[in-house]
């Protein structure tokens, strides 16, 4: 499937659906969902509202935690990671726009734990694409999608949010 | 100003030394004080630390005595995952004679990235920049009466993050400007980020020498200044100038250019009272005033934090090997 015909409102639902789901079969009753800037941030906004969760949504920042600092450096623009609440023997609900190389999220792991110790963490991706440099897979994936080598994908939002492909 | 900027900038227009503000641009000033927004979640964190700069090791030369510059520099280095090493050079190798450029050199032999400078004469950063190998970044922490460019900066973050923008405010510095490495760079950030009205309030004898070279206003009388300032930032009264005759006393100063609530009432109502520290009660403030809630003096102390990382950060980011292109995601 292309990233054109992707619709996005259905696949934020079937996401919704499933970290349900996988919410009620391990009994977690009250989980924290933390979105990672900037993309992932837009759909946590929209699962947060669709999984009428009650705790504020927390927003994390990891520039400070890639291990590429030393190739790319910093982003001043990047606003600063938010955990309204404390993390320590919390059920995390992880979510990002895309998982690819998993490098993101293995930093947003490190910096995470620096907040505290979560009693677990899921991961919810809008999409996934093939890539993996790392061994991490997401709980929950809205959609697979194939790109060629040197194609890109990327979310624009927050409102409305849209996908697109580039070539680099 | 042109070679002050080729020291401090690499080839990309990035911060590679950080001197002076002179020669800098509008735009990587926001840069920094963005920057030092997004490190402020750190001080949040169980763990006050993030692994930017693990690995790296940073220098404190500091050849003049310094307690908040120094700590904070010494805090903002540990809380990016540096190692960090405080030299105070007085008590050391050049007691015994040993030259700068060989402590510099030897320092450069233990594999160090970054010096942080305090140093009682003009310039002496800029030396040391000059000198040092070209893998080393050099932070200026005060340089005699030069500048602070670090101390200017954690200013700018405190005002923006109090009053929003720059533009429309009405700031005055208040005090011995004359002898005040801060106040100097205090006036290049804020004409830099388009403050319009920038007032320096101070006797004749504290003045610079021509200080509408600095594209200020000039006050001798203090109530006259502060009528409807935003923002106030008061100045240490070095007491050794006392003696040089520059001033005839304390009580007289504090009577003419104390900030008192009855002088400060003459200000905006939302006022925000600012001070580099160390403090002086009852000379340059009132006790009052320093701990009332206009203040935000302890606040500043924070910023100096987050801004010290930024500035260090990104510095050490200059001289790394040129992006690589690399997967993300």
């Amino acid at each position: 499937m292309s990233a054109q015909e992707l619709d996005i409102n259905q696949t934020l639902d079937h996401v919704a659906q499933s970290l349900n789901t996988i919410l009620e079969s391990r009994n977690i009753q009250n989980p924290i969902m933390i979105g990672i800037h900037t993309g992932g941030v837009w759909v946590a906004q929209q699962l947060h509202q669709r999984l009428n969760l009650n705790e504020p949504l927390g927003t994390l920042n990891i520039s400070f935690y890639r291990d590429d600092f030393t190739r790319i450096g910093i982003h001043p623009q990047v606003q600063p990671s938010t955990l309204p609440m404390s993390v320590d023997g919390r059920h995390i609900i992880l979510v990002d726009d895309v998982l690819y190389t998993g490098r993101t999220i293995r930093a947003a792991f490190n910096e995470l734990f620096d907040y505290g110790r979560p009693a677990s963490i899921m991961l919810a991706v809008l999409v996934e694409r093939d890539g993996r440099e790392l061994p991490i897979q997401a709980d929950v994936v809205g959609q697979h999608v194939s790109l060629k080598a040197g194609e890109q994908i990327k979310l624009h939002g927050p409102e409305p949010l849209t996908l697109t492909i580039t070539q680099a | 100003m042109k070679k002050k900027n080729r020291l401090q900038l690499d080839d990309n227009g990035k911060l590679k030394h950080f001197l002076t503000i002179e020669g800098l641009n509008r735009q990587l000033l926001i840069d920094i004080l963005d920057t030092a927004e997004s490190f402020t979640s750190v001080a949040e964190q169980t763990i006050k630390k993030v692994p930017l700069l693990r690995g790296k090791t940073i220098v404190n030369l500091f050849f003049e005595a310094s307690t908040r510059t120094r700590t904070t520099f010494e805090l903002a280095a540990k809380r990016l995952s540096a190692d960090v090493l405080n030299i105070n050079i007085q008590a050391s190798a050049t007691a015994k004679g040993e030259t700068l450029l060989d402590t510099l050199r030897n320092l450069e032999a233990m594999h160090c990235d970054m010096f942080v400078v305090r140093h009682a004469n003009s310039g002496a950063a800029h030396f040391i920049a000059q000198h040092a190998a070209p893998h080393i970044s050099v932070i200026n922490a005060g340089d005699g009466q030069h500048a602070h460019p670090t101390q200017a900066m954690l200013d700018m973050f405190t005002i923006r993050r109090v009053k929003g923008e720059f533009h429309k405010l009405n700031v005055a510095i208040v005090g011995d400007v004359r002898h005040s490495r801060v106040a100097r760079s205090q006036i290049h950030a804020l004409s830099m980020l388009g403050v319009e009205d920038v007032r320096i309030i101070a006797p004749k004898t504290l003045l610079p020498s021509e200080p509408e070279a600095f594209g200020v206003h000039v006050y001798h009388d203090l109530r006259e200044g502060l009528r409807d300032v935003d923002v106030v930032i008061m100045l240490r009264l070095q007491k050794e100038r006392m003696s040089g005759a520059s001033l005839p006393s304390e009580h007289e100063y504090f009577q003419r250019y104390g900030l008192t609530e009855e002088k400060l009432a003459l200000a905006k109502p939302d006022v925000t009272v600012m001070h580099p520290g160390p403090i002086n009660r009852g000379v340059e403030i009132d006790s009052v005033v320093a701990d009332g809630p206009r203040s935000v003096i302890l606040q500043q102390v924070s910023h100096g934090i987050a801004v010290r990382m930024a500035v260090m950060s990104m510095a050490m980011q200059s001289h790394l090997p040129e992006a690589a292109g690399g997967r993300r995601g």
